[in-house]
């Protein structure tokens, strides 16, 4: 039997892990619900972001928090440039085709990476000291990353109910045609959407390097765990994909435990697609 | 003339063995091999592709197909006649389990498909977690017999895999080509335009997705076993999740999902794009060949959105026979 101090423990590093998945998420589920487009790269923009900051940090002893902004930045003008050179000649095309042109991207930048940076595992590691609460190590490696997440989630939400821009955001996602007859213009509104989402790509980038080692096929270790938690969270649903992020992050890590890191993202994925039959809306979807 | 194509075709490829090659023989009927087999589970991907119901997850079906017909000859030496067929009858069942629920839950567009995406890499982390018997992340060799044998589907001559996988993709378009001329393809279309409207006049929504998937899936399974037979291995990275799903759908798009040579031709260019780019670069630069054929995935996507045989095809036609009736219209998803 395993010790319950285990599951404890276990259960603490999802939360920890799921306060930076929440990032990843509502990143991509703010352009999957206002461009309705499936960015399949998402988490590989995170991965070169990753890299970024390990080059900045680890190589060229930049300072952590200015290699976080850089990281932050490059985000945002990945996300700009995603968005004009392969979303903006397809906005009309069938979904199929939208969502290849970022597969596409997706074999690019895992490649391109390759051949830059080789297949190697880069990690930054931080000599940060560990709380013991009663038995449960709170590395502040993990703690701080997660407070970070937490308060950049709270500025997001902020920014899209307080502001002007974010207001159109929501307006958008909710009815697009009607907010092209209100004589709002969406492109605007997509180019913004794509910055912010590249933004927090960046900013989960610039914490995920000090939690996991950075190789070109980052990606898809959390790519399409990031997907299952925009749907079970509903589309656009930005309360329902922070709730989704800490359901994952839980199954996998307390599952991680019990059985196997394999084990916990299949039975994680299974619970996906459970709950799309039983919940197709999300789970914070009202029952209609 | 169009009726005579694909004779003409098969024909021209029945005979490319006996062309003199010099060196280049083995190496090219072996692309030639791979090409057929991936236009064979294209077309079956298409089956569903071109009704809307767009699977991200086709690796799961081609990867059961293959793991279990190399693992029941491995264990137990079933012969892959027999053992795959069972494959085949598992991978249905199991997109039989996938497809029902997301019939009758109206689970389509972009819902459709993460699920199947999740499906895919749920069973290539199971082949992962289960490394006793499937060999983890390295793979598993197919055991060998040592000598020709059709028992166990093991032959050293490479002219016999190339008949077979023409025979393979022949029978996958005339498949193709029963589907296109039936009645089921007006009901799907009618499917993958309106469930609703398709409903209300008599057609048995649930029945004809879960039928197409199932038949889908089928064939994959059985490109799957046709294809680990030929290699003789099976990795979980190359035959399930999300990667070979991509490459699937990327090859039938890019030739044109709506035609009868459409994954043909698509899987052909990927391909020999592909082995081409790898030739030139060799062991230099590694990744430079994967990137290029990215940039040109999203390129070709980007600027030929119908695909090859649909773009030209339209060009030369004035769109009337290529293409789907209708923009198949899987942006809404309920809500």
């Amino acid at each position: 039997m395993i010790d319950p101090i285990f599951l404890a423990e276990a259960a603490v590093n999802g939360v920890l892990l799921g306060g930076v998945l929440a990032l990843l998420a509502l990143g991509l589920n703010l352009i999957f619900g206002v461009i309705d487009i499936v960015w399949i790269a998402y988490v590989d923009l995170v991965m070169l972001c990753m890299y970024l900051v390990y080059f900045l940090v680890q190589v060229y002893g930049w300072p952590v928090w200015a290699g976080g902004l850089a990281a932050v930045a490059l985000g945002a003008a990945l996300g700009i440039a995603v968005h004009l050179l392969i979303i903006s000649p397809i906005l009309g095309s069938a979904p199929i085709n939208q969502l290849l042109a970022t597969g596409g991207l997706l074999f690019f930048l895992q490649s391109f990476a390759t051949f830059l940076w080789t297949t190697d595992h880069r990690s930054v590691r931080l000599s940060l000291p560990s709380y013991d609460l009663g038995g449960i190590f709170l590395p502040l490696t993990r703690v701080i990353p997660f407070a970070i997440s937490i308060l950049a989630l709270v500025a997001l939400y902020l920014f899209l109910t307080r502001t002007f821009v974010g207001t159109a955001i929501r307006a958008v996602s909710q009815d697009r045609e009607a907010m092209g007859l209100m004589g709002a213009n969406p492109h605007r509104i997509y180019l913004v959407t794509s910055a912010v989402g590249g933004l927090m790509a960046g900013l989960a980038g610039a914490l995920l390097i000090f939690l996991y080692s950075v190789h070109p096929f980052f990606g898809g270790q959390l790519g399409p765990l990031t997907f299952m938690i925009c749907v079970l969270g509903g589309l656009g649903n930005m309360v329902g994909a922070f709730v989704a992020s800490f359901i994952m992050s839980e199954i996998i890590s307390i599952a991680g435990v019990l059985w196997s890191t394999e084990m916990g993202y299949v039975i994680a994925f299974v619970v996906f697609i459970v709950m799309i039959f039983v919940r197709p809306g999300g789970i914070l979807a009202r029952r209609g | 003339m169009r009726r005579a194509l694909v004779p003409v075709l098969a024909a021209l490829l029945a005979l490319a063995p006996l062309v003199p090659m010099a060196g280049m023989k083995q190496y090219v009927l072996h692309v030639m091999i791979q090409i057929l087999i991936w236009s064979f589970i294209g077309g079956a991907w298409s089956l569903m592709g071109r009704f809307g119901l767009v699977s991200l997850g086709h690796g799961a079906f081609l990867g059961l197909g293959a793991y279990a017909t190399v693992l029941l000859w491995n264990f137990w030496a079933w012969s892959p006649w027999l053992g795959g067929a069972v494959a085949v009858v598992l991978t249905a069942i199991l997109a039989a389990v996938v497809a029902y629920p997301c019939s009758r839950f109206q689970v389509v567009g972009h819902y459709f498909g993460l699920v199947t995406l999740a499906v895919g890499e749920v069973i290539r982390l199971l082949i992962i977690a289960e490394r006793d018997w499937t060999g983890g992340s390295l793979g598993v060799s197919l055991k060998p017999v040592g000598s020709d044998s059709l028992w166990a589907l093991q032959f050293a001559d490479k002219r016999v895999f190339y008949y077979g996988a023409l025979a393979l993709w022949l029978a996958g378009l005339w498949v193709w080509h029963r589907v296109d001329r039936s009645m089921a393809r007006s009901a799907m279309e009618a499917i993958g335009e309106d469930e609703t409207a398709a409903a209300s006049v008599g057609i048995h929504v649930t029945r004809f997705k879960i039928a197409i998937t199932v038949l889908s899936a089928a064939l994959t399974a059985v490109g799957g076993v046709a294809y680990a037979q030929y290699i003789a291995y099976v990795n979980p990275d190359t035959l399930a999740g999300i990667g070979v799903s991509l490459r699937i759908v990327f090859a039938v798009v890019l030739g044109g999902m709506y035609s009868l040579l459409g994954p043909a031709v698509g899987a052909a260019l990927t391909i020999a794009l592909s082995e081409w780019l790898r030739i030139a670069f060799g062991l230099k630069l590694i990744g430079m060949a994967e990137t290029i054929y990215g940039f040109l995935l999203v390129v070709f996507i980007i600027f030929l959105p119908a695909g090859i045989v649909g773009s030209a095809g339209g060009l030369l036609r004035g769109g009337a026979r290529y293409g789907p009736p209708h923009p198949p219209d899987a942006r809404r998803a309920p809500a």
